[in-house]
């Protein structure tokens, strides 16, 4: 008879180096799927925003019925969301992204008005005395302008959706959600402190790379912020 | 557009109600997780959040904080504390997890509101011989109000969503209609729950809205 093996797996310790060099094709599959599903959710959320925004912004009508909205989707907790969500995609990956998309959809409308808004009417005066016409003012001026409050909207939307992710794992959709989940159901303690602390190491690489980007895109704020 | 009936004639089956599985049990569970979580969130966040903005300190923690609530999951923490010796205590996971995240919204905008008070004022009342215990109590909250009860609405909101996610992880609440059904593969019950759920949270946001609304006119700056 062989003695079951005495490493940190079969002792079922929280932090446990075999289970990352055994399961790793496993742990890859999740952190690809955990990317995938925040990534596309929130460039189709982007997508999606940049035109409502603009729409808020150039007629006042627009906006209170498109805030109203995004702020009432906002606050349906993410469960009730995906659940609401399942006759229409059922339990498929889309339906995930779907969820997220609407969550993202509120934080990028926000930031982006709020960054069209905070154009200053003189800077707005110049360009068409320039003789700007309204889609180069908004294409040339007033969207670079906007910038940085949209992408600090992106940060927030892209740190959440990497969390939120995980809650598709009642759809079997959660990427590294799903194995939170399968670990709670066998006990599996090494499964979900791992996939959790990747799950958080994602976000911050994820804000960090965005906060990067938005110092390439608007060089001129550099040196202004002390 | 069947599916909604189907969730609708669900919701209306009196023997849904009943019961230790019935929405009566799960609305209750949810509204004293949420209840109770807001309460010890708030005894532990606020004052905490008050001192720091009056003396003007720990800025960078408390408005870090919300950052940290957002990126960490829910649910990873939900489990982590089910998986570890507090697990075995019955809603203790449960409960520790709601107040965790309910706390950074609270920090963060009780220390904004604080540090928005306009220092001129703060000034004033330190002239007229105001103690530091008074110049907080009688100037900087009043006039803070309005952001401290936005956390406050963003803390409830943020308990019923995550009381929600504690059903994933066997707590109790709303949340547990939502995964039976999933495990039933019954779309009527899943949705009829998501359906409970949603109004609840809007319920919570439309009451503080009201809440905020009717607060002292000093808490709202000078008028118009």
């Amino acid at each position: 008879m062989i003695a079951p093996p005495d490493d940190c797996l079969a002792r079922n310790e929280w932090i446990c180096g075999a289970y990352l060099s055994t399961r790793r094709e496993i742990l890859t599959d999740a952190v690809v799927q955990h990317l995938q599903l925040a990534a596309v959710s929130v460039a189709l959320g982007l997508v999606l925003a940049l035109p409502l925004a603009v729409a808020a912004r150039r007629w006042r009508w627009a906006a209170g019925p498109v805030l109203g909205v995004t702020t009432l989707l906002y606050t349906i907790p993410a469960l009730a969301m995906f659940s609401l969500l399942l006759p229409v995609y059922g339990l498929s990956a889309t339906l995930v992204v779907a969820g997220l998309v609407l969550y993202s959809l509120t934080l990028l409308v926000r930031n982006i008005l709020a960054g069209l808004r905070a154009v200053p009417e003189e800077t707005r005066q110049a360009a068409r005395g320039l003789g700007y016409g309204p889609v180069r003012l908004l294409l040339a001026v007033e969207m670079p302008l906007a910038v940085p409050a949209a992408m600090a909207g992106l940060r927030i939307a892209t740190v959440s959706a990497v969390s939120l992710v995980t809650i598709g794992a009642i759809v079997g959709h959660g990427g590294l959600g799903n194995l939170i989940y399968s670990g709670m159901n066998t006990y599996f303690k090494a499964q979900v402190l791992t996939a959790s602390v990747l799950c958080v190491v994602i976000a911050v690489v994820a804000d960090l790379l965005l906060l990067g980007a938005q110092r390439l895109l608007t060089p001129w704020t550099r040196g202004q912020a002390a | 557009m069947t599916t909604l009936a189907d969730a609708w004639s669900w919701l209306t089956t009196s023997a849904h109600w009943s019961g230790e599985n019935g929405i009566g049990h799960r609305l209750a569970e949810h509204l004293f997780l949420t209840v109770v979580c807001l309460a010890v969130s708030c005894a532990i966040a606020l004052p905490v959040a008050l001192v720091l903005g009056h003396l003007g300190k720990g800025g960078a923690l408390a408005v870090n904080l919300s950052n940290v609530g957002r990126a960490v999951p829910t649910f990873a923490v939900l489990v982590l504390l089910l998986l570890s010796p507090i697990g075995s205590y019955g809603q203790w996971p449960t409960i520790i997890a709601l107040v965790l995240f309910a706390m950074p919204p609270l920090l963060t905008n009780a220390y904004v509101g604080m540090r928005g008070v306009d220092p001129d004022v703060v000034r004033a009342a330190r002239g007229m011989g105001m103690t530091g215990r008074q110049t907080l109590t009688l100037v900087e909250v009043p006039l803070a109000l309005p952001l401290i009860l936005t956390g406050v609405r963003i803390a409830a909101v943020q308990l019923v969503a995550t009381a929600t996610v504690a059903a994933l992880a066997g707590g109790g609440g709303l949340g547990r209609i939502i995964t039976a059904g999933f495990n039933l593969a019954s779309t009527p019950q899943v949705v009829a729950g998501a359906c409970l759920v949603a109004v609840l949270a809007l319920l919570v946001e439309g009451v503080f809205e009201g809440v905020q609304r009717l607060a002292p006119a000093g808490g709202r700056g000078s008028g118009p």
